[in-house]
């Protein structure tokens, strides 16, 4: 009884900010102006200019998941080997620019990477050739990558954390080399958290407008702009919500694939 | 103790506070509620009306018209006083949200306000009964001296390679088009679609040589020499070259968007006399004169322009322009409901090129 009262609170919670606005994507996204039931608002995914948006936006949230990975796992690795004050303190400063708006960290960006920006002034000063890379592809990557990245090193570092000392040196006791050791036992043991990585980085990528906005430009249009400009601009929420359930759909994709890898819930544990 | 001590000081701000809003809560002749645009009044001039009305300026401010339009249109707050654009005013004509003007009762308007911005005002307020001008600007192309040698006096010149990643265009549906259907020497408003298909397939042939789309930017971006060209309002214009003296503003050629933002009375406004009182007020030349050196945006106030000292401000083609020496020009107007999501929709293809 208590524990059900106790409840009570988040019940509300997940029922007025998640349950109803949920409804409400899906009433406007099946209706049209006039309140009729269509699928017009959904199939226009097809369209050259939306499905475009959508590919985009999927094919710049893969490389820069891809990329996170990379980078977070050998980290991840070390990070476990270190001292316990040692980890501990890099594991913070990893948390710390999390502290600061994210919108302010990527106009950040911006003003280092612009043409008379920071970093193409200290490459002029040294001679060396400009970096133009300011409101293309690979700058929305970089801002992708910068700005997710701490998501996927949590899980992973979490994951190789819980591993048994012991397997491992029973692995080696029994003839594993080194990549044997790695191949057969570490990543298998890890996948849990690379799983949940993977999720935490692609999603909020394949969603993401701020960044596109403002390292790209506003000249690489990604699905979540799309989605945006229907809500704020032209003001078509029926559209924008339609668009938003295509979005819904590759989402719950991809959390179904972690419910199938990660039954225990091993990596979600930041 | 402390705690004591601190409650008491606490009450006695609340006390404070309270007594100072009762003086202040309803003036002695009533009040006024003005829904006005963000940074777009000096705001002395408000505290100056109340002291000589004894009228209490409840003040408001929106960032769009789009913004703006369905506040007054739900009428939950109901505002006496609003300064929307031009295509916005003919919308909420349009809609029947407006109240005609009494114009006896604002005489400063006839008597300062240029003829020939109320003659502009015909395109969106054909009679001239619901709104009086308060601001007024052109849109046109920002250029660095430094960075182009060659004169600027047509919008073909975004389309030029030479200048490749360096032009800023503006990230907003219709002043994009407006660019396109101007160079090309149709209509801003155009709703005719093989004008428009051809505006857009320009704008996609543009799209390679934009540095970025924006809105705001175009100003710090300008200042910065981060870009050579960058269409931008009139109004910014001015500020942006006292920041940076290498930056001039032209009026292209083939024309442009000719904007006013103009004073109107919503039907339902509670206070109807003080709106009037409020609007005359701010015709008069010395305090249309004091909102113009705070926002720098032009004034289409004679008698105000008259008072302004320094003369290369008072003759400044950027702020007055002789709009008779320019072809082409020409006001935004309310495209309709099917109009607007045209426009949107070829703004997409361009946008997603």
């Amino acid at each position: 009884m208590n524990k059900k009262t106790l409840a009570f609170p988040y019940v509300f919670w997940a029922a007025a900010f998640i349950v109803i606005p949920l409804c409400m994507v899906f009433y406007y996204g099946m209706t049209d102006k006039t309140g009729a039931f269509t699928l017009s608002n959904i199939i226009t995914i097809a369209t050259a200019e939306h499905s475009k948006a959508l590919l985009l936006s999927l094919e710049l949230s893969f490389v820069s998941t891809v990329i996170c990975f990379i980078l977070a796992y050998p980290l991840a690795m070390m990070l476990t080997n270190m001292h316990v004050s040692t980890h501990s303190f890099i594991v913070l400063i990893f948390i710390l620019p999390m502290w600061m708006n994210f919108l302010l960290r990527t106009l950040a960006w911006q003003t280092l990477l612009e043409k008379t920006g920071v970093i193409n002034n200290v490459l002029a000063f040294l001679h060396l050739p400009a970096l133009d890379i300011i409101n293309t592809p690979g700058a929305i990557i970089l801002g992708m990558v910068y700005n997710f990245l701490p998501f996927m090193v949590l899980p992973i570092y979490n994951a190789l954390c819980k591993i048994d000392g012991n397997v491992i040196n029973a692995a080696r006791d029994l003839g594993a080399n080194g990549i044997q050791t790695f191949l057969r036992i570490t990543l298998p043991l890890s996948l849990p958290g690379i799983i949940s990585g993977i999720t935490m980085v692609f999603i909020p990528a394949l969603t993401t407008f701020v960044i596109s906005t403002l390292l790209g430009g506003s000249k690489i249009l990604l699905i979540g702009n799309v989605i945006e400009q229907e809500f704020t601009q032209t003001g078509n929420w029926h559209l924008g919500s339609g668009l938003s359930i295509v979005l819904m759909i590759f989402i719950i994709v991809n959390m179904v694939v972690e419910a199938v890898f990660d039954r225990e819930g091993e990596g979600n544990k930041l | 103790m402390k705690k004591r001590i601190l409650t008491l000081l606490l009450l006695g701000i609340s006390i404070l506070s309270l007594t100072a809003c009762g003086k202040n809560q309803s003036g002695e002749n009533g009040e006024v509620v003005v829904y006005n645009w963000g940074e777009y009044i000096d705001p002395d001039v408000i505290t100056s009306f109340e002291e000589e009305t004894g009228i209490r300026v409840i003040y408001d401010e929106f960032e769009t018209n789009e913004i703006m339009y369905p506040k007054v249109e739900a009428g939950a707050s109901a505002y006496d006083v609003v300064c929307p654009s031009d295509y916005m005013i003919k919308k909420m004509i349009d809609n029947d949200l407006l109240a005609k003007l009494d114009f006896e009762k604002i005489p400063n308007a006839k008597k300062y306000i240029g003829q020939q911005y109320y003659d502009q005002s015909r395109e969106f307020d054909p009679g001239n009964e619901y709104s009086i001008p308060y601001c007024w600007g052109t849109v046109g192309i920002l250029y660095n001296k430094t960075m182009v040698t060659e004169p600027v006096d047509s919008w073909d010149i975004l389309w030029d390679e030479t200048y490749a990643d360096n032009i800023l265009m503006q990230d907003s549906v219709r002043d994009a088009f407006m660019v396109a259907l101007k160079r090309a020497g149709a209509s801003m408003n155009s709703l005719d679609e093989t004008q428009l298909q051809e505006a857009k397939d320009m704008l996609i042939a543009q799209k390679p040589l934009v540095q970025a789309y924006v809105i705001d930017q175009v100003r710090d971006k300008m200042i910065g020499g981060e870009a050579a060209l960058g269409v931008i309002y009139s109004g910014e214009a001015i500020y942006t070259q006292r920041e940076n003296a290498d930056l001039e503003y032209v009026i292209p050629k083939e024309g442009t968007n000719v904007w006013i933002d103009s004073w109107v009375i919503p039907k339902n406004a509670p206070n109807r006399e003080n709106a009037e009182k409020f609007i005359d007020y701010m015709c008069r030349p010395e305090i249309a004169l004091q909102n113009f050196e705070y926002i720098t945006y032009s004034t289409p106030n004679e008698g105000a322009r008259e008072l302004i000292e320094d003369e290369d401000i008072k003759n400044s083609p950027i702020a007055f322009p002789d709009l008779s020496q320019y072809q082409n020009l020409e006001t935004f107007s309310y495209l309709g409901e099917e109009g607007d999501a045209l426009y949107n929709e070829l703004w997409k293809e361009v946008k997603s090129e």
